[in-house]
């Protein structure tokens, strides 16, 4: 075991992939000699050379699309992009052929690959490096979709996304890239994904979250519980196809529901989420579902901690769901 | 723009002194750029282009007769599409836009497969999934074909790529229309495949519309050829309508790109001689007199006069040719036709490696539940 943070792990997971199987190659922008603008690649360049972490020309459209290319050869391109807010470019990639590939060919061709980009709000970088764009992923047959919260998650879930047979989009939670540090193993294991972990247990409320807001959430439970209110954190891991079994098992035992995310209320994945419980545990609600979400409007800058679904924001909720009666 | 103005751009283009042009209007071939077939080629690609253009034929009357849904043919382009593909070497790849089924049949596709794919019935390579004309064939090293304008061009350049990375010689040659270089990854894919220097051919079929859309509203460039020069690519332009040509130029972009030398953009010159699909009706926008010109530069015929005049190919043998595919055409429809639809299930399969639990419940759900009142199959 060793402590790492977030890019660590995940540094540490790309590195130990590259060794083991040259059909993976890094690629995107600065991700090569700089080592990315968060690090994250960092040394991969000097150790696996200019072919394997490749900088490329700055286009998010060609990226994707090339990766897809590669993808198609029989390499396993782990492609970033600097920012999920600069994902757009490359959605028809993603949407209309990585998602697409194998079911639109009647299965003789995949497009595999792990898209790795940072996500979400609370460091000060303004509506363009700050969004997150889950729903838009979701909403695409076709992807699996993950966010880790911790670094030994990240490490697990971004090796089982590279063995993965399908494409993954694999999301970062960038404001908690260095705060969150944890007991890594050395070497290779996989986290599975599609499975969620609840990382606390409580009897009155069920609380979702994921990413950097896991931790919004759980402070917000410590606090309910000074008040005697035991509320359950489930750290979703995997976005989509989420671990529903352990959302309706957490969901029977308590009765009540509050999803948290970063990304706009409106059709947001917590959406989702609410019918998902409605259609499979509707008789086991004592108290409506609530969301404690980002607001639909364009992330804003000077008061994003306002807009942030953070602990002040979901204790209230946490305490009125559970007492409603 | 009138369409008298865009005619006279557009043939002052094919007389441009740039074009590369091997088959002369009398049947000689111009021995500078010769590739030098044999009898037995010229004669098979020819056999090629009349199944191209009979095949054609046929999906539009089915279409007509509302047998199947949709076509999108090659009438006219044939050389430009058979041409290119017959350049390539056994182990190079097509990226296709959605235009060239002949070079897909060329390459080894079964003409069965393709016709079960205008059905959509049980044994279409793409399992129903996807219109007609959208099919794949890996067996020919033919990619799979998507709708949206141009997403096959990057693909194409980061299979090079990885071809180039892992140490093969392998060239990938990718299709798209003149209206594709406007899209984003027209761009995309010459820029990165400029910078890595990828093996990769991109053949421009620039027949002259983008649906309605005459070249002169994709571009203020005199070419599409001259697009190249920004990304360090080279562009050569030839008469796509002349099958030696397009297989010379082909060739030598082949070469260049296994010699390490980078990629190439062809622009081949051709026309659009039908509508842009079954759904499109060209009679709206373009007027039938600008047709005459093209027509007397029809691809099949050129090389019919050549084959003429060298004797390589008689009468007889043009009838039993035709008499042949059409006998052929009618059967493996006729086994189409009654072929099933693809199963209920299927629907759910290939969206993952596995199904997840979600897609288990709706095909449980679609299983148990009452059918379509009025489907396709």
């Amino acid at each position: 075991m060793t402590q790492m943070n977030m890019v660590q792990a995940i540094n540490d997971a790309l590195r130990i992939a590259m060794r083991k199987d040259e059909r993976v190659v890094v690629m995107g922008e600065d991700v090569g000699k700089v080592g990315g603008v968060f690090r994250v690649t960092s040394g991969l360049y000097d150790e696996f050379g200019d072919a394997r972490v490749v900088d490329t020309p700055l286009s998010e459209g060609g990226i994707i699309g090339a990766a897809v290319g590669m993808a198609l050869y029989g390499m396993i391109p782990v492609p970033e992009i600097q920012f999920s807010d600069f994902i757009w470019p490359a959605y028809d990639q993603i949407v209309s052929e990585v998602a697409k590939y194998r079911y639109r060919s009647g299965g003789e061709y995949t497009s595999k690959m792990v898209i790795r980009t940072p996500v979400g709000g609370g460091i000060r970088g303004g509506h363009y490096h700050s969004q997150h764009p889950e729903a838009q992923f979701i909403h695409v047959a076709g992807l699996k979709v993950v966010c880790p919260s911790n670094p030994y998650d990240a490490k697990g879930m971004l090796l089982a996304s590279i063995a993965d047979p399908d494409p993954v989009l694999f999301f970062e939670p960038k404001r908690v890239y260095r705060a969150a540090k944890g007991d890594v193993p050395e070497g290779e294991y996989t986290v599975p994904l599609e499975s969620a972990a609840v990382v606390r247990e409580g009897r009155h409320v069920t609380v979702i979250a994921y990413g950097a807001m896991l931790y919004e959430a759980l402070d917000a439970a410590q606090k309910a519980a000074e008040q005697g209110i035991e509320a359950e954190v489930v750290d979703l891991r995997t976005l989509w196809p989420v671990d529903i079994e352990t959302i309706i098992a957490s969901v029977k035992r308590t009765g009540r529901l509050i999803i948290v995310h970063e990304a706009p209320k409106t059709c947001g994945f917590g959406s989702e989420l609410v019918s998902l419980v409605c259609e499979k545990a509707f008789y086991h609600l004592e108290a409506p579902p609530v969301r404690v979400t980002g607001y639909d409007t364009p992330f804003p800058y000077t008061l994003e901690m306002e807009y942030l679904p953070l602990s002040h924001r979901i204790l209230p909720a946490i305490l009125d769901t559970a007492r409603a009666v | 723009m009138t369409s008298a103005a865009h005619e006279s751009i557009y043939t002052a283009a094919l007389s441009d002194d740039d074009v590369v042009r091997v088959l002369g209007p009398d049947g000689s071939l111009d021995a500078r750029n010769d590739p030098g077939l044999s009898p037995e080629e010229v004669v098979h690609l020819y056999r090629h282009m009349v199944l191209t253009r009979l095949v054609d034929d046929r999906l539009v009357t089915l279409q007509r007769q509302g047998r199947i849904g949709f076509h999108i043919g090659s009438l006219g382009e044939e050389a430009a599409i058979i041409g290119s593909a017959y350049a390539l070497r056994k182990q190079d790849w097509l990226f296709p836009c959605y235009r060239e089924f002949g070079a897909a049949l060329l390459r080894g596709m079964q003409l069965e497969r393709y016709i079960d794919n205008m059905f959509g019935n049980a044994n279409d390579p793409v399992k129903g999934r996807q219109m007609p004309d959208h099919y794949t064939c890996k067996a020919a090293q033919f990619g799979s074909v998507s709708s949206p304008i141009g997403t096959q061009i990057t693909q194409a350049v980061g299979f090079a790529w990885a071809a180039k990375i892992q140490k093969r010689d392998l060239v990938a040659l990718t299709y798209f229309g003149e209206g594709a270089t406007s899209s984003n990854e027209f761009h995309n894919g010459l820029n990165f495949a400029g910078v890595f220097k990828a093996p990769t051919v991109f053949l421009c079929r620039n027949n002259g519309w983008a649906i309605s859309v005459p070249t002169e509203r994709q571009t203020a460039s005199r070419t599409f050829a001259e697009k190249g020069v920004a990304y360090g690519v080279p562009g050569v332009r030839v008469d796509g309508n002349d099958l030696f040509a397009v297989i010379a130029v082909t060739r030598d972009a082949i070469r260049r790109a296994s010699a390490g030398e980078g990629p190439t953009l062809i622009e081949a010159i051709t026309y659009r001689m039908g509508g842009h699909s079954t759904s499109d009706d060209p009679t709206r926008y373009r007027d039938k007199s600008l047709l005459d010109p093209w027509a007397d530069r029809d691809p099949l015929a050129r090389i019919k006069r050549y084959l003429d005049k060298q004797g390589w190919f008689t009468e007889a043998e043009e009838q039993k040719l035709r008499t042949e595919i059409d006998a052929r055409l009618r059967d493996v429809v006729e086994a189409a036709e009654k072929t099933p639809a693809p199963s209920l299930e299927s629907m759910f399969d290939d969206v993952y490696a596995s199904l997840p639990w979600h897609l288990r419940e709706q095909r449980a759900e679609v299983l148990a539940g009452p059918r379509a009142p009025s489907a396709h199959h």
